[in-house]
Order: structure tokens, then C-alpha cells, then sequence
């Protein structure tokens, strides 16, 4: 167990679903960068099976889903698809525009952390890096 | 900066008054310790107080003039709100096709006088609900993908005597959709009213790229075929709504946003030019759109600095004289960006001092959030307050008593000029880049937004922009407060899947195909109309998704550029 990371943490910024706002995701993505995070970061309407493709591909600590539509709803679809993929150890953080009742769903899917509107930069980097640490001590050796 | 110097002298200030005011400087001096710079969102420094010989005026008639004359400062009709005050176009959509078609009714009859349909975030990516993942459907707009859903939508409404708007990107569908449903009911196009709210394709590629369907290229010439057939057709539909509020949204301050939507508007007035057709015809049908910020008097000259700058714009680039095609007309909603999940009742107030703003900047038509839109989809109680705060701002508040009521106010009209200056450096920025196409087939236009957004939000966390509720006098919450969510039925969905289905098994397939093949065809030529051939294809019962995709075949995917 390790309680700092040797090399920077990855974070995969994305948005899944219809929805294309992404003023948010690229607000996070700069937070994480300026953070020393290295941030993958991608167009808006991924697929699941894409997100998870590039989760093994980055070999990603986080995923960082935002949603300001209702495209959260899916989440729980990742969180099967990465289990499946055998990234279990991924942790995966949502922000944006998540009404109280579908918080407690994404949570009790494995979600790590939903963010709301208002959350501030500390608070999302450190949630972030220490998610990173936790996922690290997970990760299967190969 | 380009105002503000080599003015003539102003005659009001005479010698005693500026003794008096270099007076009244010492006693401010002395009392306020130290004075912090004030800056409003777009970076202008904005000073503790305004008197005429501050800011020497120019002329009155070639800055201000009256309303409906040049240059529009004042209003773009002369009687404004005092003729006819504005639409109340509240943009709601729901689940399914008889869902949306309740709530407008109900809507119309609580003073709404226009009405504006949002399909499902579904229909804006182009795919019909077969294709979509059942979690996600219906949760934000009605889903519209046939003629069939659009005649459910606008059942028991007279198409022909009230303004529609329509959250419609290209290829303009839901367009289509409804001119065959007028077509099916015996009604005249030409009585047709309303505006494309979503035309903006470089909106789109730029910010708020949900509604970005095909390739940039694609989509400017399904644009200007379009515009050429309503041209023709249907000729009192506004085919260009210039949009202002997603950039604004993505972070653009006010000055910025109106800048870089004016750069948009020029460069589709070029575009139509270069088409053959004729600027003063054309640019009576551009209508814009744009956000409020809670930013008030920086809203209000934003609107100002805008009518003037566009009066003056078409002139000088177009030749234009008639007046009609010098008006700047618009749409605005209230900014959702303002509003807080925190305390959320708070966001009424916030709602109300944006809707002032737009209201006092000379408004034709707007719409006001619901309290709850930082939350989840707005409620219909929400939605109730939302139409009853402008209700109560038009008829008990004596906003529309007076035309353009700020005007003459030395701070308004000193941050009219500041704004006019900063939104022509902005245009000229973009001409520098070879005009708007370019500016964000470069990433530029991109650059520029995401880097003030950046800067907006450091202020935020840094404390320097208060936020009630987020970063000072925050509270204990009450959960249990918030509104309810509602989503639509489950078996609403599996109806509606049911229903496309049975719509698309009962279709002619010789005909469909037929169509299908013309559009492809058009689409392929450079020389037939794509709109045409669109509405032919709804006439045979094609679906947005099959139109969509023939034309993502043939013109190319919006995939949009993202710069993080």
C-alpha cells in the first residue's frame, strides 16, 4: 500500500450519452492538468464500450463522467462494462447536473463521488488524487 | 479600446461643475480608503460614479437616435414594449408527442403567447428512438420522429396564428415535419410564422455541441438551401437564428458573446450574398438569441452596444437601407449558468434581475428558467414560476411604461460605448482570422472561450465573485425541500418504440425509398435543392434518423473540435 503516487495520476474526462455541454468537462480537465494529473480527454457522446476501451488503452486511474443532461443514467452500465473488463479497480467520479435520488443509485453502483454544481477546485483535486492512490493499490499485477 | 478619445468637449461640463466634481472626487478619495478596482465580465473597469462631463457624448442622433431609426440604440421599433411587449416563449418538452401537446396547451393558456418545441436530446444527435439507450430517452424533450409525432405535438394548435419556435438544428427536420403537417391541414406556408432557433451550425460546432448533427461544410449547405427554399416558400419564417447564448454559456463573457455572434451573423450574411441572394431580403429573417447574465447593467448595454453595432454593420458592409433589414431582433433567456443548487430558491430572485435585464435592454421575446434547471429537467411548478416572474414584470413592475429607460443614464450610456468597443475588437479579431468559418475551424474561437471560462471560475473559487449560497452565507440544506423529480414512465418510452415502429411497418416502401434515394441525390448534386427533397422524403413518411443518416452519408459527421 502506498499512500502517494510515483508517477502522476491518469484521468480519463469524458461525457457519455446525447448530451454535448461540455464547459464543465473542460474546466475539470484544466483543474486536473494544472493539478500535475495527466488528463486524457475526449469529444462528448462516447460509448460505454469506448470509454472502457480507452480506460485499458490509457491504463486510467479515473474516470471523470460528467453529466448535465440525464446521461448519468448510464453510468451504472460502466461500471458493469469495467467490472467485465477486468478494471474493477478504476474508480469513477461524476459531476454536474445529478438530482439527490439518482446519487444514491450511481453510489450504490460503485460510483466513488458525485459532484455537484458548486464543488470547488480543491475538493474535486484532492477527491481525484486520492481515488488515484486507492486504484493504484489495486491495480492487478500483471 | 477604441472610444472615448479625440471627443469633442462636452459643453455641459462647464467650469463650475468641474470643480465640483473634482470636489466630490477629493471627498470620495478620502472616504474610501482604499478603492479596489471594479471590473464587470468583460473586463471592463467600471468606475464609482458617472456625470456628463466624464465621458464627453457624441452626437445624439448618430449615438442614440430615436427608436426604429438609425442607429437603433434606443429599440428597434418605434414603439417598442409600449406597442406590443414581448413573447413569453418558454421552451418545454417532455416525453411523448401528447405529453408536449398537454403541457402547451396549458402553457398557452397561462399567458404564454408563442410557443417553442424541444425535442429529446436524441432527435438532436439524429438518432430516432429505436436506437437509443432506453435509460436516457424522453428525460429531457419530446420525442419527434416522424410527421405522425409533430401532428401529436401540434394537435388542437392553429399553426397558421401563433409564432413558433423550433430547437431545430440542421437539417432542420422538425421543419420539415411541421410544413407537411400544415400542408396535410390545408394550410397556407406563407401564413406560417416562427424562427429556426438552432440554425447556428457554428454555435454549435463551437459550444453546446449536442445540436451538432453533420460537418461543418455539410451544414452550411443544407443552411443556405434551406434559406433559399423558406426564402420562396415560406416567407415569413426566420430561417437564421444567430446564437449568442452558447457561447455564453461555455464562458464567453457578454462582450465577447455578442462580438463573436455578430462575426457568426456577418459571415452567414456572406455566405447568402455569395449565393445569390439579396442582403436587403435576407436579413429582414435573421433574427439572434442570446443569454442574460445576472450581470444587469452590463446585460442592458450588451443589448444596446449590439442594436447599434448591427444597425451600423449591415450598413457599412451590406449597403443595406431598408430598415426592416437593419433590426436586431431577438430572443434571450435567462442565464442557467447563475443559478445555484444551492439554496435554490434563491434562483427566482436571480432569474428575475436577468429577465429586468434583457426586459431593459429591448427584448422581443424570451424565456425564463426554472428555479430548479441546476437540479434536474425543470418541473411544472417551476416552469409556472418561470412564466408568472415575467407576467409579473409586464403587467404590476411599469418596466414597459417608457422605451429603452436607462437610456441617457451617464453610466449606461458610458458602458454602451465601453461594450461597442469591446465587442468591434472582438469582430475585428475574428475578421483578422478570415472571418467566423475559419475562427473556429481553427480552434481560435474555442481558445478564446474556454480560456475565459477558466477565468470566471478562478474568481468564483477565489472568492472575488460572490456567489449566495456557494461561496459565502452558505447554509445548512434542507434536501427534502427540493422539488420532486418526475421522469417520464417507463412504458411511455416502450409506447413511443412501439409506435415508431408501427409507423415505419405501415410505410409505402417503394415510395420511401424513392425519396430517400432523391434526397441522397440532392445531396450529392450541387445544384438541387437538399431542403426540397427533405420535405419530399417526410412526405414519404421517411424518419428523422433515415434523413439524418442519408445526409451524414453524403455530407459528412459533425464531429465537433474540441479543445480542452
Amino acid at each position: 500500500m502506498t499512500e502517494v503516487l510515483l508517477a502522476p495520476a491518469r484521468v480519463l474526462v469524458t461525457k457519455i450519452g446525447l448530451d454535448g455541454h461540455d464547459r464543465g468537462s473542460r474546466i475539470i480537465a484544466a483543474y486536473l492538468r494544472d493539478a500535475g494529473m495527466e488528463v486524457i480527454y475526449t469529444n462528448p457522446w462516447q460509448a460505454i464500450d469506448a470509454v472502457v476501451a480507452l480506460a485499458l488503452e490509457e491504463d486510467v486511474d479515473v474516470i471523470g463522467i460528467s453529466s448535465l443532461a440525464t446521461d448519468h443514467l448510464l453510468v451504472p452500465k460502466l461500471m458493469v462494462a469495467l467490472d467485465a473488463a477486468g478494471l474493477g479497480h478504476v474508480r469513477v467520479v461524476v459531476g454536474g447536473i445529478v438530482p439527490d435520488e439518482d446519487e444514491a443509485d450511481l453510489l450504490s453502483a460503485g460510483v466513488s463521488k458525485v459532484f455537484h454544481p458548486g464543488a470547488v477546485r480543491e475538493e474535486i483535486v484532492s477527491v481525484v488524487e486520492q481515488l488515484a492512490i486507492a486504484a493504484n493499490n489495486e491495480r492487478p499485477v500483471d | 479600446m477604441m472610444n472615448n478619445i479625440d471627443k469633442p468637449t462636452s459643453t455641459t461640463g462647464s467650469d463650475t461643475q468641474r470643480a465640483a466634481f473634482e470636489a466630490w472626487q477629493q471627498n470620495y478619495d478620502a472616504l474610501i480608503g482604499e478603492d479596489t478596482p471594479v471590473k464587470n465580465r468583460s473586463g471592463i473597469e467600471v468606475q464609482p460614479l458617472y456625470w456628463p462631463g466624464g465621458d464627453p457624448d457624441g452626437d445624439y442622433g448618430d449615438k442614440l437616435g430615436f427608436p426604429g431609426a438609425d442607429p437603433m440604440t434606443r429599440g428597434i421599433y418605434p414603439t417598442m414594449h409600449r406597442g406590443r411587449t414581448w413573447s413569453q416563449r418558454q421552451l418545454i418538452g417532455l416525453g411523448r408527442p401528447v405529453d408536449f401537446n398537454a403541457r402547451i396547451k396549458k402553457i398557452l393558456a397561462s399567458g404564454a403567447s408563442a410557443l417553442s418545441i424541444i425535442p429529446c436530446n436524441s432527435v438532436y444527435r439524429g438518432i430516432d428512438c429505436d436506437e437509443v439507450e432506453p435509460e436516457i430517452l424522453g428525460t429531457c424533450g419530446t420525442i419527434i420522429n416522424t410527421e405522425e409525432d409533430m401532428d401529436i405535438c401540434l394537435a388542437d394548435i392553429p399553426i397558421d396564428e401563433i409564432s413558433i419556435g423550433l430547437n431545430d438544428p440542421s437539417p432542420f427536420t422538425m421543419l420539415a415535419q411541421m410544413l407537411v403537417v400544415a400542408e396535410k391541414r390545408g394550410i397556407d406556408w406563407k401564413k406560417v410564422t416562427g424562427t429556426s432557433n438552432q440554425s447556428d451550425y457554428i454555435s454549435h460546432f463551437v459550444a453546446n455541441h449536442m445540436f451538432y448533427r453533420l460537418s461543418l461544410q455539410g451544414a452550411r449547405r443544407v443552411q443556405l438551401d434551406t434559406a433559399a427554399y423558406l426564402a420562396e416558400h415560406v416567407p415569413n419564417w426566420n430561417a437564421f437564428s444567430i446564437v449568442g447564448q452558447h457561447m455564453q454559456q461555455a464562458g464567453a463573457t457578454p462582450a465577447q458573446a455578442m462580438g463573436l455572434t455578430l462575426s457568426t451573423a456577418i459571415q452567414y450574411a456572406e455566405d447568402c450574398k455569395a449565393r445569390g441572394m439579396e442582403p436587403e431580403k435576407f436579413l429582414e429573417r435573421f433574427t439572434f438569441f442570446f443569454d442574460i447574465s445576472i450581470s444587469f447593467f452590463e446585460e442592458v448595454a450588451k443589448f444596446r452596444a449590439g442594436r447599434r453595432i448591427w444597425n451600423n454593420l449591415v450598413t457599412e458592409r451590406f449597403g443595406v437601407t431598408n430598415p426592416r433589414a437593419k433590426r436586431f431582433k431577438f430572443h434571450a433567456q435567462t442565464s442557467g449558468c447563475d443559478l445555484t443548487r444551492q439554496q435554490p430558491l434563491n434562483n427566482i430572485a436571480r432569474v428575475t434581475v436577468q429577465a429586468m435585464a434583457g426586459i431593459l435592454g429591448g427584448l422581443q421575446s424570451m424565456h425564463t428558467d426554472g428555479y430548479d434547471e441546476v437540479l434536474s429537467t425543470p418541473t411544472e411548478d417551476s416552469a409556472k414560476i418561470a412564466v408568472s416572474t415575467q407576467n409579473i414584470l409586464k403587467h404590476e413592475a411599469h418596466l414597459c411604461d417608457v422605451i429603452d429607460p436607462l437610456g441617457g443614464s451617464y453610466y449606461v450610456e458610458s458602458l454602451t460605448d465601453a461594450m461597442e468597443a469591446e465587442i468591434l475588437d472582438v469582430i475585428a479579431q475574428i475578421d483578422a482570422e478570415g472571418g467566423m468559418f475559419k475562427a473556429v475551424e481553427s480552434g481560435f474561437v474555442q481558445q478564446l472561450i474556454g480560456a475565459s471560462a477558466l477565468e470566471f471560475q478562478d474568481q468564483v473559487d477565489s472568492g472575488e465573485q460572490i456567489v449566495v449560497g456557494v461561496n459565502a452565507f452558505a447554509e445548512d440544506e434542507d434536501a427534502s425541500a427540493r422539488p420532486t423529480l418526475k421522469r417520464p414512465p417507463k412504458e411511455h418510452m416502450e409506447q413511443q418504440v412501439e409506435r415508431l415502429k408501427q409507423n415505419k411497418a405501415a410505410r409505402d416502401t417503394d415510395a420511401l425509398t424513392q425519396a430517400l434515394e432523391g434526397l441522397r441525390k440532392a445531396a450529392q448534386s450541387e445544384d438541387t435543392n437538399i431542403f426540397a427533397a427533405e420535405i419530399d422524403a417526410i412526405r414519404a413518411g421517411a424518419t428523422l434518423g433515415e434523413i439524418v443518416k442519408v445526409l451524414r452519408d453524403e455530407l459528412g459527421f459533425g464531429q465537433p473540435l474540441v479543445v480542452a
